[in-house]
C-alpha cells in the first residue's frame, strides 16, 4: 500500500466500514479472525450493503455475507486483476477522481516493457541474481529521473535520489490529460491486463464467469459521487510469495473507483497481533529504523550523515522533510552526545549489508552463522514457515534467551517435538525469563486502524515475571556499566544511548498498593521520548510540523509525535464516556490517538472533489471552507490545512510546496495515488499472475511460472514439490480459529479456549474424502516434502473441488494452531508449510502449498499434552467478595 | 423483613440501602451482588488480535478478579469474542512459569536460577559475542559497526515502548538482525 498511496498501513477505521455500500472481504475470514470489528461490516448489511467474500474457504464470514465466491488459493491478481480488466474495458472508472488524484495521465518513458511482452518478464531484470535493477530506470516517469516513495521501501532503498534530476531542477512528469499517448499509464494498464477476461479468470481461479462478472459489477456499481465500495483483508492476502502484489491490486482497483480517502472505501487490512502495526512504526525490523526511515546501508555508501541524506530524501513530497525527522530521531537516541559535530552519532547506527529478515537469520542460524538469539513474545519452533527448520536453527545457537508466559516450543524444542530431539546432542545453552502479562505493565499498543491505546498496570507480575522494558532497560543498564570505562570507538553508541527511564517516585497501583517490582522502568517516559521534545528546556512537541534539522528537537518516532503533546497528556490514554458510542458513523477523534496527526481516515483530501466541495451530500467528509481559508471536516484533514485546491506548485518548488492542492496522496513526490509503482517496489510496477511456488498448474498467463524475485531457502530441510507433481496433488492452505492464536502459546496452556476447540483437524472435501475412503472423524496424514503431520479429518462441503484448466484440483484447509507443547497438542501446519519469501516484505507462503491426505496415524503420536489440563485457572477465593458472589468453586 | 444485619457488606451500596429504611428483598437476595462490586476497575486492551479492544481490568485486594470488555470504547462498545475473554488466563493460569529458569548445554532437564544470575550471564554473553563478531567496516572500507552473530524476534505482541527500548538497544550495540512477526 505505500507503492500505492504513501504508507504502508490500513487507510481507514474499522468502524467506518458501515458507512460502506458494497465490502469485498478476500484473504480474510474476519467474522472468524477479527469477530468484533466484523460487527461494523455487519452494520453495513443491515443499512443494504453488499456483503461479499472471496475465498478458497466456505467459513461464518462467507454465510454472513450477501454473496460467497470460492476460488483456488493465491489466484486473488487474475480475480482483481479481471474486475481492473472490466473497469477499463467498460469505461467505469471515476474519471473526475482519477485524472487528478492518481498518475492514470502520467506517461513512462520508453525503456519500459510490459511483463504481457516478455513472457512474465518486466524490464531490467538480471537474471544472475534474480533481482530488478536497483535504480528501476526502466519504470520510471518520462521526462524525470526516478520519482519514488522514501520510506517503507524495505531493504536496500532503490532510489539515489543525489542522482535524481526531478524537483531540484524543476522536470515535472509529463503528463497526456486526454490519454491518448499509447505509454500514459492508463494505456499501459489497459493493455496489460487486457487477457484477464472473465474465462481466464474462470479457468484459473476455479469459479465460474457469472460468479466472477457479478462481483465486478457490484464492485462498479458501488463507486462514484454517491456510492463507495471498501475492501477487507488480511492474512490470506500477505502469505503468499506475490502478497504485496496482490495488496496493490486491490489498492490501484480500488484508486481507479475512486474509493480512496472517502467514507466507506479504503483498504481495510485487517492485522493479526495486538500491536502489528505497532512493531512496523516503531520497527523491530531488520531495513527500518522508528517512523519508516530506512536503516543505513554499506551498500548504499551511507558512511556520513550527508551522505544518508543526499540519497534518501526525495526532493518534493513529504519525505523531502528527511533530515528533520533523522536527527530528531538521532538526538532522542544519543541525547548531548549527539552533536552537529559528529553527525548527531549518525556513526554509531548500525548498517546492513545483506537480507537480515526472520528467514534468512534462521536459515543462516542452521549453518552456524549465529551464535545468539533473543526471543520476546514469539514462537518460531512452531509458529514460523518450515517450523522444523526453524527448530533446527535453534539447536545451533550457542545461547538463546526465552521471553515468555508458558514452556512453549520455543523453550522445549531441545527435548520435546516431532522430530525427537536428544539433549546430549544439543549444545544450547537456553535462559527462561517469565513475562508479565499485559494486566501487569503500561505501555501502549497500535491496532490495526492506527490508533495507539494506553494499557495500565492493574497488578505486580507474579514471582520472577517481569515486562519486556524491565528486561531491556535493565540488561542495557547493565550493558552500559560493563563498557563504562571503555574508550573505544565501537562502544561510544552503546555509552551515549540516552537510558534514564526510572520512576521519579515510589511506583503506585491503581488500586493505592505500593509496587513491589524493583527497578520497573516508566513506561510514560519513554513514551514521552517516543513522541518527542525540544531539547534545550525538554518541552513536549505537539506534532511532526515542529522538528528541526539542527538539533534542537528530539522525536523517538515522529510519526507518533502528537500523542503526548504536553507535559501532563498522554493522549492514547484518554477515553471518554460518549453518547456517540452506539452506531455513530463518523470517527470518534477523542478516543485514544491515531498516527499520523490523530486523522482516522488516510488521504481524506480525496473525500473532496479537485475544487475542494464534497462529491456528494451522501459522502460528504472533508472539504474546503472558502470563508476560512481552512479544510474542515469530520475528521482532521490529512492534507496540509491551508492549502487551498486551487494551489498549484511554482517551477522548481521543493518539498510540501511542489505538492499541488489537487493531489491528496503527497507522501508521493508527484501527490498522486500510484496506478503505476515507478520504484518501492521490486517484484515489478505493475501487478502480475504468478503462481505459488508450490501449485498444481503451470502459469497460464507466462512461461515464467512463478514470480521470478522470490527466494527459496536452500536446505535438505526445505525440499518444494516441482509443479504439478503427482506425488503432491493436493492444494493445501492454512487459517485461523476464533479460539486458538497463532501457534497456541497464547491459548493452548489456557483451559477455557482448550475446551471450546480441544484437537487439531484438517477440513476436507467432501469430494476428495470419498476418493480417499477417508471418513469424518478419521485419523489422516498430510505430507509435503518437508515433513508430514497426523489430524482427525473433518469432512465438510465447505471446501470443495475446483475446476482449474480443464482438470479438478482439490484444495484442503489445515488450521495453524496446534504444536507439541501446552493442555492440548497436535500436528502443527508449519510443519508443512515451505520456508520461501516475497522480495518486498520477506512473507513466507503460508496459504499456498502442495500437499498429499492418505488415512493413517504417525508412530509418534502428537496429541500427547505437556501439561495436565487446569480445569480451574484459580482455586482461592476471591478477596473481599461475599460467598454467593464468588465464582463457581471458589468459597470462603 | 430482615435487615442486612452481615458485616462483610461494608460498601457504601449497602450502608445507604440499610439503616432507616426497610427494604423489600430479603437479606439474602440483598447480600447478592456482582463479583466486581468494590473492585477497581483498570484500562486495559486486548492483547490478542488487533481489533484494540478495550478492556476494564478488575482488580480487588491486589489480585486481578475479572477481564471484561469497555462498553466505553467506539470498537468493541463492551464485546469481547472468545479470546479477549480469556485474557484473565493469561494472568491467572497455573501453568504460567513464575520461575527463571536455565538449561546448561547438553543437559536434559531446567534448573532454577535467580533473575540476578540469569540477566548477568545473558549480559556476558552478548559481551562475548559482540567482541569476537564486531565489524567496523566492509572491505571496501564502508561503515558498518555492527555484530551479525546476534538476533532478536519478536514484537507484535509487545508494546510501543518495549519496542522502542529493543531497537534502540539492540542497535546500540550494533545489532543488526532484529525481526518480528510484522511484514510491511
Amino acid at each position: 500500500m505505500s507503492a500505492t498511496f504513501g504508507r504502508g498501513a490500513a487507510t481507514s477505521y474499522q468502524e467506518d466500514l458501515q458507512n460502506s455500500d458494497c465490502v469485498l472481504i478476500m484473504g480474510s475470514n474476519m467474522a472468524e479472525a477479527h469477530p468484533v470489528g466484523f460487527r461494523f461490516v455487519m452494520k453495513a448489511r443491515e443499512k443494504g450493503a453488499q456483503v461479499i467474500h472471496v475465498d478458497p474457504h466456505f467459513s461464518r464470514t462467507s454465510a454472513s455475507a450477501t454473496d460467497y465466491v470460492p476460488i483456488r488459493t493465491g489466484t486473488d491478481i487474475v480475480f482483481l486483476g479481471g474486475i481492473i480488466h472490466q473497469i477499463l474495458e467498460q469505461e467505469r472508472w471515476f474519471k473526475e477522481y482519477v485524472l487528478p488524484y492518481t498518475n492514470a495521465a502520467t506517461i513512462i518513458n520508453d525503456k519500459y516493457v510490459d511483463a504481457e511482452n516478455a513472457d512474465g518478464i518486466f524490464s531490467g531484470f538480471d537474471p544472475e541474481t534474480g533481482e530488478y535493477e536497483i535504480d528501476r530506470a526502466n519504470w520510471q516517469y518520462a521526462g524525470t529521473q526516478p520519482p519514488a516513495a522514501a520510506g517503507a521501501s524495505g531493504g536496500q532503498t532503490t532510489e539515489d535520489w543525489s542522482k535524481s534530476s526531478a524537483g531540484h531542477e524543476g522536470g515535472k512528469p509529463e503528463v497526456d490529460l486526454t490519454l491518448q499517448h499509447p505509454n500514459c499509464v492508463l494505456n499501459v494498464l489497459k493493455r496489460h491486463y487486457a487477457r484477464y477476461t472473465p474465462s481466464m479468470v474462470a479457468a484459473t481461479c476455479g469459479c465460474s464467469q457469472e460468479q466472477f462478472m457479478a462481483v465486478a459489477e457490484a464492485m462498479m456499481a458501488n463507486s462514484g459521487r454517491e456510492r463507495t465500495g471498501a475492501i477487507v483483508y488480511a492474512l490470506g492476502w500477505t502469505q503468499h510469495t506475490i502478497g504485496v502484489q496482490i495488496i496493490r491490486t486491490a489498492a490501484m482497483m480500488q484508486l481507479l473507483l475512486g474509493n480512496m480517502g472517502r467514507p466507506g472505501g479504503g483498504v481495510m487490512a485487517m492485522r493479526g497481533h495486538a500491536s502489528i502495526q505497532g512493531s512496523t512504526d516503531i520497527p523491530t525490523l531488520y531495513d527500518l529504523l522508528p517512523g519508516y526511515i530506512p536503516q543505513p546501508d554499506s551498500r548504499s555508501k551511507h558512511n556520513s550523515l550527508g551522505e544518508f541524506i543526499r540519497k534518501e530524501t526525495p526532493p518534493t513530497g513529504y519525505w523531502a522533510n528527511m533530515p528533520k525527522l533523522v536527527v530528531s530521531l538521532l538526538k532522542a537516541w544519543f541525547g548531548d552526545a549527539a552533536t552537529q559535530e559528529n553527525d548527531y552519532g549518525f556513526e554509531w547506527v548500525p548498517r546492513i549489508d545483506d537480507d537480515y529478515s526472520q528467514l534468512n537469520t534462521f536459515a543462516k542460524m542452521a549453518k552456524d552463522e549465529v551464535d545468539g538469539l533473543f526471543l520476546m513474545g514469539q514462537n518460531p519452533a512452531a509458529g514460523a514457515p518450515n517450523s522444523r527448520l526453524n527448530r533446527e536453527g535453534m539447536r545451533h545457537l550457542k545461547w538463546l534467551v526465552v521471553r515468555d508466559f508458558f514452556l512453549l516450543e520455543s523453550a522445549e524444542f531441545w527435548r520435546e517435538g516431532p522430530d525427537n530431539p536428544n539433549p546430549a546432542e544439543i549444545g544450547t545453552e537456553i535462559f527462561f525469563l517469565p513475562a508479565a502479562s499485559g494486566a501487569e505493565k503500561s505501555g501502549t499498543l497500535t491496532n490495526t486502524q492506527r490508533m495507539l491505546q494506553w494499557h495500565e498496570k492493574a497488578v505486580d507480575p507474579p514471582g520472577d515475571c517481569r515486562s519486556d522494558l524491565w528486561f531491556m532497560w535493565n540488561l542495557g543498564r547493565r550493558l552500559k556499566a560493563m563498557y563504562a570505562n571503555s574508550t573505544n570507538k565501537r562502544d561510544q553508541g552503546l555509552l551515549s544511548l540516552t537510558w534514564d527511564y526510572g520512576h521519579d517516585d515510589i511506583e503506585v497501583l491503581p488500586d493505592g498498593r505500593r509496587s513491589s517490582v524493583v527497578d520497573e522502568p516508566d513506561a510514560g517516559k519513554v513514551l514521552r521520548e517516543i513522541n518527542g521534545y525540544t531539547t534545550a528546556d525538554k518541552k513536549q512537541i505537539s506534532g511532526f510540523g515542529e522538528l528541526k534539522e539542527d538539533g534542537t528537537t528530539a522525536s523517538g518516532c515522529w510519526i507518533y509525535a502528537g500523542v503526548w503533546p504536553e507535559e501532563g497528556r498522554n493522549r492514547s490514554a484518554e477515553r471518554p464516556v460518549s453518547d456517540q458510542v452506539a452506531a455513530n458513523p463518523r470517527p470518534r477523534l477523542d478516543w485514544a490517538w491515531a498516527w499520523p496527526a490523530n486523522r482516522r481516515m488516510m488521504y481524506n483530501r480525496a473525500s473532496a472533489d479537485p475544487e475542494g466541495k464534497p462529491w456528494s451530500e451522501r459522502k460528504r467528509y472533508m472539504w474546503w471552507d472558502e470563508a476560512q481559508q481552512k479544510w474542515t471536516g469530520y475528521d482532521v484533514p490529512d492534507f496540509p490545512p491551508d492549502k487551498a485546491p486551487s494551489y498549484r506548485a511554482p517551477e522548481k518548488a521543493e518539498g510540501m510546496d511542489a505538492i499541488d492542492g489537487d493531489t491528496p496522496f503527497f507522501m508521493h513526490t508527484d501527490g498522486k495515488g500510484w496506478l503505476f509503482a515507478p520504484s518501492g517496489i521490486k517484484d515489478g510496477p505493475l501487478p502480475t499472475h504468478y503462481e505459488p511456488i508450490e501449485s498444481p498448474t503451470l502459469n497460464p498467463l507466462y512461461g515464467q511460472r512463478a514470480n521470478p524475485t522470490a527466494k527459496i531457502v536452500e536446505s535438505p530441510l526445505n525440499l518444494i514439490a516441482p509443479p504439478a507433481d503427482v506425488e503432491y496433488p493436493v492444494v493445501a492452505t492454512t487459517y485461523r480459529l476464533t479460539e486458538h492464536y497463532l501457534s497456541g502459546g497464547m491459548s493452548r496452556f489456557d483451559s477455557w479456549l482448550n475446551e471450546l476447540q480441544p484437537a487439531m483437524f484438517v477440513e476436507i472435501g467432501i469430494e476428495l474424502a470419498q476418493e480417499r475412503g477417508i471418513e469424518h472423524g478419521d485419523w489422516v496424514l498430510v505430507r509435503t516434502p518437508r515433513s508430514e503431520i497426523e489430524a482427525r479429518a473433518m469432512v465438510t462441503p465447505r471446501l470443495h473441488r475446483l475446476k482449474i484448466g480443464g482438470r479438478f484440483v482439490h484444495q484442503i484447509g489445515v488450521p495453524i494452531h496446534f504444536s507439541f507443547t501446552g493442555e492440548v497438542t497436535g500436528g502443527q501446519a508449519n510443519e508443512l508449510t515451505p520456508m520461501v519469501s516475497e522480495p518486498n516484505v520477506k512473507m513466507h507462503e503460508g496459504k499456498s502449498f502442495m500437499c498429499d491426505v492418505r488415512k493413517g496415524r504417525l508412530e509418534r503420536a502428537s496429541d500427547k499434552p505437556t501439561v495436565q489440563w487446569a480445569k480451574r485457572p484459580q482455586e482461592t477465593p476471591m478477596a473481599e467478595t461475599p460467598d454467593q458472589a464468588q465464582p463457581e468453586g471458589r468459597s470462603a | 423483613m430482615a435487615r442486612i444485619s452481615n458485616a462483610k457488606l461494608r460498601h457504601p451500596f449497602f450502608q445507604l440501602r440499610s439503616g432507616q429504611q426497610e427494604q423489600p428483598v430479603s437479606g439474602v437476595t440483598m447480600a447478592k451482588h456482582s463479583r466486581i462490586r468494590g473492585a477497581v476497575a483498570v484500562d486495559g486492551v486486548c492483547p490478542y488480535c488487533a481489533v484494540g479492544c478495550a478492556q476494564h481490568i478488575y482488580v480487588k485486594g491486589g489480585q486481578v478478579i475479572d477481564i471484561e470488555g469497555d462498553s466505553r470504547s467506539p470498537i468493541n462498545e463492551g464485546t469481547l469474542c472468545p479470546k479477549g475473554s480469556n485474557t484473565f488466563q493469561l494472568t491467572v493460569n497455573p501453568h504460567r512459569q513464575q520461575q527463571t529458569l536455565y538449561r546448561a548445554p547438553y543437559s536434559d532437564h531446567w534448573e532454577r536460577v535467580s533473575l540476578e544470575w540469569a540477566m548477568e550471564r545473558i549480559a556476558q554473553r552478548v559481551v562475548e559475542t559482540r567482541e569476537v563478531t564486531f565489524r567496523e567496516r566492509d572491505d571496501e572500507g564502508n561503515i558498518l559497526n555492527h555484530t551479525t552473530a546476534m538476533a532478536h524476534l519478536g514484537g507484535a505482541t509487545l508494546d510501543n515502548e518495549e519496542n522502542y527500548l529493543i531497537k534502540k538497544l539492540f542497535n546500540g550495540l550494533g545489532m543488526v538482525a532484529i525481526e518480528n512477526q510484522a511484514r510491511i
